[in-house]
């Protein structure tokens, strides 16, 4: 199999600059504070903040005095790949999954607002098909606008890779990872354009990364438009029955 | 329990689940999210929930914009409860330290209650001693429930301290509390209600406490606790009736103040008690409800 083939298409139909359906959801989980779910194609991601509250039990000794305390867990389901997997508690891959997301999360939370805090960000996997990192930091970034936490901006990721070594293609799902395409995945500010992360699955000519870059930065604007018209109907749905809290 | 009393369990799947609250199309103006630009206008004082990027004001919460004199802010729809003077408040105590107690009040930070806040058996005017140091978890223990007024919001943090220097204040005893978003409440001239055949407390910061209500008014307040009194099965259901009002009212995102409570009471009334879970009956009820308010209006 290939990644385009003579139609200029991929494996799934797409074409090269076309990003998979996203789809999301605010307020899904009633007992946190902020939550959100979010599928982009078959990847499915659900995300629970609380706080910012009072620091709790074994995270007390890490209390900042000028800033808040964000904990930030990654996980996959058992049932998220196409074979079961034995749960096993902080295994390598999520634990790299939380420290790439706590980086980027913590460039856009402004947390010298809430000194002596906590936040908690729980993240699932429910589904994995490629791009698991983009569901669950732009899930994250929907929970915590849920949740009311102050933020720069959002923060949006998207993978992009090159097909036959010069066609540049956004938002790479499972099987395109695994038929052999190199894959970088770009987390960035899309007001400010800054880039929060980047990460390489593998090297990349020096004449095709600034190409490749380019379309994973088109598709984190792209995704920043639909998710912020998700988050705009959902605060109007919420908003509507109280008048949006003005008498 | 005969048969017929038990409530039959309904099983929905998902997509066929009813929606208590419905989408709008309509443009709401002054709708802001994080990183969107606000104003580039000289001389205006930005507020909570804004912050400055290259001479703009860009908002950092998702809500509306609210301008008063010069200053902007935006609040945001949802968040944990921001205390302000004089707020009538529901408080779990969560920790006894030197001379005061850390009070859980669902806010960013725990509250302060000074033990020279609180009256204390004996008067007004006591001293407090060392003893009363010593006593100061016979008072009030870790767990308790209490109502309390905010006394001061510290300018530098934002903390909360409480005082409860009133008889309506104090330790709760018996009764059924409901945690509800903080910014469900509308702050009214009162937060003691006596309606719908039970007495109320609705906490500014979303916790709301429902009790009997008691016979002589000198019961209330202080740290007398009475876990003796029976309430008889006639107030129960009042209180029963009102908690699922309130989670229907919760449900549809309707403001929550007395009018409100008593114009879902009233429309609950068609309705047995058992039904009153029941995502069709809290649709309901909430419609009805916000009719009756306006047609008050």
């Amino acid at each position: 199999m290939e990644l385009l083939n003579d139609h200029g298409l991929r494996p799934d139909g797409r074409k090269p600059n076309e990003l998979r359906i996203v789809r999301c959801k605010l307020g899904v989980t009633p007992g946190a504070d902020g939550s959100a779910y979010l599928e982009i194609g078959n990847t499915k991601a659900i995300v629970s903040v609380f706080g910012p509250s009072e620091m709790r039990g074994n995270h007390k000794s890490k209390m900042l005095t000028d800033s808040s305390f964000i904990n930030c867990q990654y996980s996959i389901a058992p049932f998220s790949k196409s074979e079961r997997r034995t749960p096993r508690p902080r295994d390598k891959k999520s634990m790299e999954m939380t420290i790439n997301l706590h980086q980027a999360l913590k460039s856009v939370i402004r947390a010298d607002l809430l000194p002596r805090t906590q936040i908690d960000i729980m993240v699932e996997i429910l589904q994995a098909d490629g791009g698991n990192y983009c569901a669950a930091l732009n899930a994250s970034t929907l929970a915590l606008i849920d949740a009311g936490i102050p933020l720069r901006e959002y923060v949006i990721a998207c993978t992009a890779s090159l097909a036959k070594n010069d066609v540049p293609m956004v938002d790479i799902s499972f099987l395109e990872e695994s038929i052999g395409g190199p894959s970088l995945t770009v987390a960035m500010l899309p007001n400010s354009k800054q880039i929060a992360f980047v990460e390489m699955s593998q090297r990349f000519h020096l004449d095709n990364l600034e190409k490749v870059m380019r379309t994973a930065q088109k598709g984190c604007e792209d995704t920043f438009r639909i998710l912020n018209n998700a988050v705009r109907l959902y605060l109007k749905e919420i908003g509507a029955p109280n008048n949006f809290g003005q008498d | 329990m005969s048969d017929e009393e038990l409530v039959p369990v309904v099983f929905k799947h998902a997509i066929d689940r009813i929606p208590l609250t419905t989408p709008s199309e309509r443009e709401v103006s002054n709708l802001f999210t994080p990183g969107e630009f606000v104003t580039a206008e000289e001389g205006l004082l930005r507020g909570h929930g804004t912050y400055i990027d290259d001479g703009e004001i860009k908002s950092s919460v998702a809500g509306m914009r609210e301008q008063v004199n010069k200053l902007i802010y935006i609040r945001a729809l949802k968040g944990r409860y921001n205390g302000e003077m004089g707020d009538v408040v529901i408080g779990r105590i969560a920790e006894i330290q030197q001379k005061r107690w850390k009070v859980n009040l669902n806010a960013k930070v725990h509250a302060v209650l000074l033990l020279s806040a609180v009256n204390l058996p004996g008067g007004e005017l006591r001293r407090r001693s060392v003893e009363d140091e010593h006593m100061m978890r016979q008072y009030l223990s870790e767990g308790d429930l209490i109502s309390a007024e905010v006394q001061n919001v510290s300018q530098s943090d934002g903390s909360l301290s409480l005082h409860t220097r009133n008889l309506k204040y104090g330790k709760l005893s018996q009764g059924v509390l409901v945690e509800v978003p903080p910014n469900l409440i509308r702050r009214t001239k009162t937060h003691f209600h006596n309606i719908c055949g039970a007495s109320l407390i609705v906490g500014t910061n979303g916790y709301i406490w429902i009790y009997p209500t008691p016979e002589s008014s000198e019961a209330a307040g202080g740290f007398a606790r009475n876990l003796e009194l029976k309430v008889d099965v006639k107030e129960r259901e009042a209180i029963a009736r009102i908690n699922c009002c309130i989670q229907a009212l919760v449900a549809c995102k309707m403001m929550i103040y007395d009018t409100s409570i008593i114009a879902a009471f009233e429309s609950a009334r068609e309705f047995s008690t058992k039904d009153l879970l029941l995502p069709e009956v809290i649709l309901q009820i909430a419609m009805a409800a916000q009719m009756k308010m306006g047609a008050l209006e």
